[in-house]
């Protein structure tokens, strides 16, 4: 059975989960290590396009910018409160 | 000009004298009516006594399910200075060739100063129009009121930045095609990358409508599209010898000029050896009655410039000598796709287009993007290690010696 667009955006999400705070992924990095999970065939780029939309536009990723656009779980940044 | 020294700004007030429109006035004006102006000016003020700046960068503000467009901005006094706590600015896509109507620039400004500062910069360096500074909690209403009013942000951070262009054809005789509506085609069929950044860093595209190269595509667009001819210059000899009447001295000021030395005026007749013309412009330029570009028009692509940032600046170098750009653009999006898909895979995390073409050098980018190598790619013929020219060598040179 082909991996749906949802599996995708959930093992994405894994990703971006277990390494916040550690490490920022790129739009490319996610790409690039889900074709590694599921196979360049059902992780197609616009597979992986299309789970990266559906992350941000239900709110459980956004886009951050930090000297290059990342995409991270929506936190508080510091600059936010003066710090 | 406004009130000098009524908000305590005594350095701030020195930038108001002199012949020249104001910031300063131009945010006095705004603080009449906005609590932010007032902020703003006297935080610029303390900045300027402690030679300390008070803005920070914020990377996770935008607008849902867009990556880019809002670039976040926040002081470290929030406390002194509350109403400038945050004073984010949006981008918004301005039109091809910044061409308003007075209720367009209404509207926007209307919006502006119900959910911002009220300043605003027109235009930045990519061309959008520049909304400076409101807090969080506005941006999606700002969002809102202006896409209901057929307005989009622009791009910012790993995106394809709006692309921008000349007023071409609008305004101008000279533009070899249609700079207005390929910068519309472009900007619409691009919507995904403009808005979700999944580049290694931004991608600027600017289309100037003939060498004049009113965008400066050359030295700040990865991509520079300027229009060309590859037929002959058009010559109106009738307007020539008009010219010379009235005064303009061709030999000297037109021909001499000419960088190839291809053109000559014997008195009487003006003739161009149009095989090395270089397409400067300058004789255009000079005689624009009499000297048109060729009729047979398009465009040369280059690739790969940027301003200093990690490494020093770069112009575009040419990638495609000539393509003829007509609707719907097709083998022009195939091409930056292409390089798109080669610089995602192969490119580092900020690293612009130009940069990485120098990492892994030309002969492989082409490949990659299925190019062939043409002479014109070549910027300096005499550094080529496998062209020499004879007057390369001195008598007594071991010409053997090179190759090793
Ligand atoms: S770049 Fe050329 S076509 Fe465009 S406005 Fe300037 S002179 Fe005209
Ligand atoms: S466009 Fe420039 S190179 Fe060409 S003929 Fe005119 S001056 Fe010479």
């Amino acid at each position: 059975m082909p991996v749906t667009t949802e599996a995708i955006a959930d093992a994405m999400y894994a990703m971006v989960k277990e390494y916040q705070g550690k490490k920022k992924f790129k739009a490319g990095d996610l790409t690039k290590a889900m074709k590694q999970q599921f196979g360049e065939a059902d992780a197609d780029k616009a597979a992986c396009k299309a789970a990266i939309r559906s992350l941000i536009d239900s709110g459980r990723c956004v886009y951050t910018y930090f000297g290059g656009s990342f995409i991270e779980i929506p936190h508080e940044e510091g600059a936010a409160s003066g710090g | 000009m406004a009130k000098s020294g009524g908000n305590g700004t005594p350095m701030l007030d020195e930038l108001e004298k002199g012949p020249w429109p104001s910031f300063v006035t131009q945010i006095k004006e705004a603080a009449e009516i906005k609590e932010q102006a007032q902020d703003l000016l006297k935080l610029l003020e303390r900045s300027y006594h402690e030679k300390i700046g008070h803005w920070k960068h914020g990377g996770i503000v935008g607008v849902l399910g867009y990556g880019g467009g809002v670039i976040g901005r926040y002081n470290d006094l929030q406390s002194e200075y509350p109403s400038i706590a945050h004073f984010h600015t949006l981008r918004v896509n301005m039109p091809s060739g910044w061409f308003y109507t007075s209720e367009a620039l209404r509207t926007i400004c209307d919006i502006w100063e119900r959910h911002g500062s009220g300043l605003t910069n027109m235009h930045g360096s990519t061309g959008d129009i520049i909304l400076l500074g409101t807090s969080t909690d506005e941006l999606e209403p700002t969002f809102k009121e202006l896409t209901d009013n057929d307005f989009d942000l622009g791009g910012s951070g790993s995106d394809l930045r709006t692309p921008s262009c000349c007023v071409g054809p609008a305004r101008c005789e000279w533009a070899c095609y249609d700079t207005l509506h390929i910068t519309n085609d472009l900007t619409h069929h691009f919507q995904d990358e403009l808005h979700r950044p999944a580049f290694p860093y931004k991608f600027k595209i600017k289309c100037a409508g003939c060498p004049n190269d009113c965008v400066a595509s050359i030295a700040r667009a990865d991509m520079s599209i300027i229009g060309t001819w590859r037929d002959d210059i058009q010559i109106d000899q009738k307007e020539v010898t008009a010219a010379a009447k009235a005064g303009l001295d061709i030999q000297k000021d037109v021909c001499a000029r000419c960088p190839t030395q291809c053109m000559d005026w014997d008195g009487k007749q003006l003739s161009i050896d149009n095989a090395n013309c270089v397409k400067c412009m300058h004789c255009i330029n000079a005689m624009p009655r009499a000297l048109q570009p060729g009729k047979d028009r398009g465009a040369t692509i280059l690739l790969g410039a940027k301003a200093p940032i990690v490494e020093g600046a770069l112009l575009s170098s040419v990638l495609v000598p000539f393509i003829k750009l007509e609707p719907p653009y097709d083998e022009l999006k195939d091409l930056i796709e292409r390089i798109w898909e080669f610089w995602g895979e192969h490119g580092k995390n900020r690293e612009r287009v130009g940069e990485l073409i120098q990492r892994v050098g030309l002969g492989n980018f082409l490949e990659a993007i299925e190019i062939e190598p043409v002479p014109q790619m070549i910027a300096h013929p005499r550094e080529n290690p496998y062209v020499f020219y004879d007057e390369y060598f001195e008598e007594g040179d071991d010409e053997s010696e090179d190759d090793q």
